[in-house]
């Protein structure tokens, strides 16, 4: 895919990631930051292709690292989230109908 | 494995980047944010299996590959489901930090073939070589930066604001030095620069954080991990991958927005967060302990306040949280309310160490929602209540927030307790709270103190107001 392409998508996504969270109560504002935590963790897609293109083990052994980070990033972000938000299951809701 | 076309790896991650923004529009609201997040999670899951089926990727490293992640997991899953929910901003802050490491290191990894295929012969890559250089230094000073949030918000270092001599000239040495060998990068795609570049940026990253007092840090956490987007969106660019271009873009913009949502929640400025310590201006306050004399009461004397009121409206606060005594306030709340007394919690939006913190803590015990009333919602009831109950807050009820303009805190809303007939206070002790600031409010007339752990005192109280 050319440059002018992908500068193209970057804007796009620019302002979709502007609208997306421009109303959110105080009581979200940490959920919401770690979830876009997490999603930014997607960077393992990165470290998979990296390594799998390394071609001595010294790379590969880089490459190993930087995924065991993304790792950690993405799984870790998504469960820490979940955990947050486990705890206003059910309660939010609740008071909505009230 | 060459099972999939590259358009159906491209439709795959479409999939993907779409389920990002549904996670995303789905974490800003109360009813969907569940779902939002596991819709995210099926994503980055979807994404995943997509890429290792790609056509034309050779992989002969998978099964090596697979261990990496299920190592990662394996550290991941017990950290994020243990930490117990008080040191959860450091938690994210180090989830944060490694990405960014992971993205600057994948960077490097694509340099380091750029400069084989260069001085084999082949072109330069001058787009290419732009978004390294940016990746490897965003990345770097989002890893070092969020390694120095996790040292303070853990309090293993200071939480004070840190301004070594010089340290503002050396940033801006540090920041023109990045600017040039990130030129370097771009104009030469030399792996030797990338890596001084690297260093460079993790230096700069400790630097930027340093400065920035403990009160501040949950909007550092969040501006790193909006730079933590940008650095992988720039991967995304690096590796001409779609969707690592369009996840991070999405981070990176929601979280300067979120960022800046922060900010005004706590009346600050980011430029001032950032920056405020190095021109000298945000740093007044003290941690001298005064000698002046303050209303020290017993358990006795608040259950006696407590239990003859009409109305209580309780702050809770870090204090409540770290002594674990959610459930002792809820109990106490419980019996007030069966004397027929009102009772309302006033949660502040910073309460804890992050906006909505409070509310995570206090739904982990239980506490009715309905009971839970934000600042806006709250200030006004202060003036017909008449037994303030402060538990372990500091910050969020010092009127030198809007009295005194040197405060770090000035024109940060506050709870306006001292509108109410009492005010009590549980505390530890008199160290000033967690932006470093006496509290006038302690002194006045209105005020008792209940000094001992959150948790003992809570419970001695319960026992008193059970016996009235």
């Amino acid at each position: 895919m050319s440059g002018v392409a992908l500068l193209a998508i970057f804007v796009l996504a620019v302002f979709v990631g502007f609208e997306v969270v421009s109303k959110v109560s105080t009581t979200l504002h940490t959920p919401l930051m770690s979830g876009a935590n997490a999603i930014h963790g997607i960077i393992l897609v990165g470290a998979v292709i990296v390594s799998g293109e390394a071609r001595t083990g010294w790379e590969l052994a880089v490459g190993l690292f930087a995924t065991v980070l993304a790792t950690v990033n993405l799984v870790g972000g998504f469960v820490v989230t979940d955990r947050m938000l486990e705890m206003f299951k059910g309660r939010s809701l609740q008071g909505g109908r009230r | 494995m060459n099972v999939l076309s590259t358009n159906a790896v491209e439709v795959g991650y479409l999939v993907a980047a779409v389920c990002f923004i549904l996670a995303l529009k789905g974490l800003s609201s109360p009813r969907t944010a569940r779902r939002g997040n596991l819709v995210g999670a099926a994503g980055a899951a979807i994404a995943l299996l997509v890429t290792f089926f790609a056509e034309g990727s050779h992989f002969e490293h998978i099964p090596l590959i697979l261990l990496a992640i299920v190592v990662g997991t394996a550290i991941a899953v017990p950290a994020a489901r243990q930490v117990r929910m008080t040191a959860m901003p450091q938690l994210v802050a180090l989830f944060n930090g490694v990405g960014g490491g992971a993205a600057a290191i994948v960077a490097l990894m694509e340099l380091n073939r750029l400069s084989g295929a260069i001085s084999a012969g082949a072109d330069k890559d001058w787009g290419n070589q732009a978004a390294i250089a940016f990746t490897v230094l965003v990345g770097s000073v989002s890893f070092a930066g969020s390694v120095v949030t996790f040292l303070k918000l853990q309090e293993i270092m200071t939480t004070r604001p840190v301004v070594l001599p010089g340290a503002a000239p050396l940033l801006i040495v540090g920041m023109a030095a990045s600017v040039v060998l990130g030129l370097g990068v771009f104009g030469t795609g030399s792996l030797a620069l990338g890596l001084v570049l690297l260093v460079v940026g993790l230096l700069l990253g400790v630097m930027m954080v340093l400065p920035v007092g403990g009160a501040d840090v949950p909007i550092v956490i969040s501006l790193l991990n909006a730079f933590t987007g940008l650095t992988v969106a720039a991967g995304g660019f690096v590796l001409h991958n779609t969707l690592l271009l369009v996840a991070g873009t999405l981070v990176g913009a929601s979280g300067t927005i979120l960022t800046r949502l922060m900010a005004a929640a706590m009346g600050r400025s980011v430029m001032g967060v950032m920056f405020g310590a190095l021109r000298g201006g945000s740093t007044a306050g003290s941690t001298a302990v005064s000698d002046r004399p303050v209303k020290s009461v017993s358990p006795e004397d608040v259950a006696i306040l407590l239990g003859y009121a009409r109305k209580v409206i309780v702050v809770p606060g870090y204090g409540l949280a770290v002594a674990q005594a959610q459930h002792t306030i809820r109990e106490l709340a419980e019996l007030l309310e069966a004397r027929g007394i009102e009772v309302l919690y006033a949660i502040h939006p910073v309460a804890g160490r992050m906006p909505g913190h409070m509310n995570v803590l206090l739904a982990e015990a239980n506490v009715p929602y309905e009971a839970l009333k934000e600042m806006d919602e709250v200030n006004p009831e202060f003036k017909t209540a008449d037994v303030v109950l402060v538990v372990g807050a500091n910050d969020v009820v010092n009127p030198a927030a809007r009295t005194d303009p040197k405060a770090p805190i000035y024109g940060m809303p506050i709870l306006e307790v001292s509108e109410a007939q009492q005010v009590i206070f549980l505390k530890r002790s008199m160290r000033p709270g967690f932006a470093g600031i006496e509290n006038e409010l302690l002194y006045d007339p209105a005020t008792s103190l209940l000094f001992g752990d959150a948790k003992e005192s809570l419970t001695k109280v319960v026992g008193a107001v059970k016996s009235l």
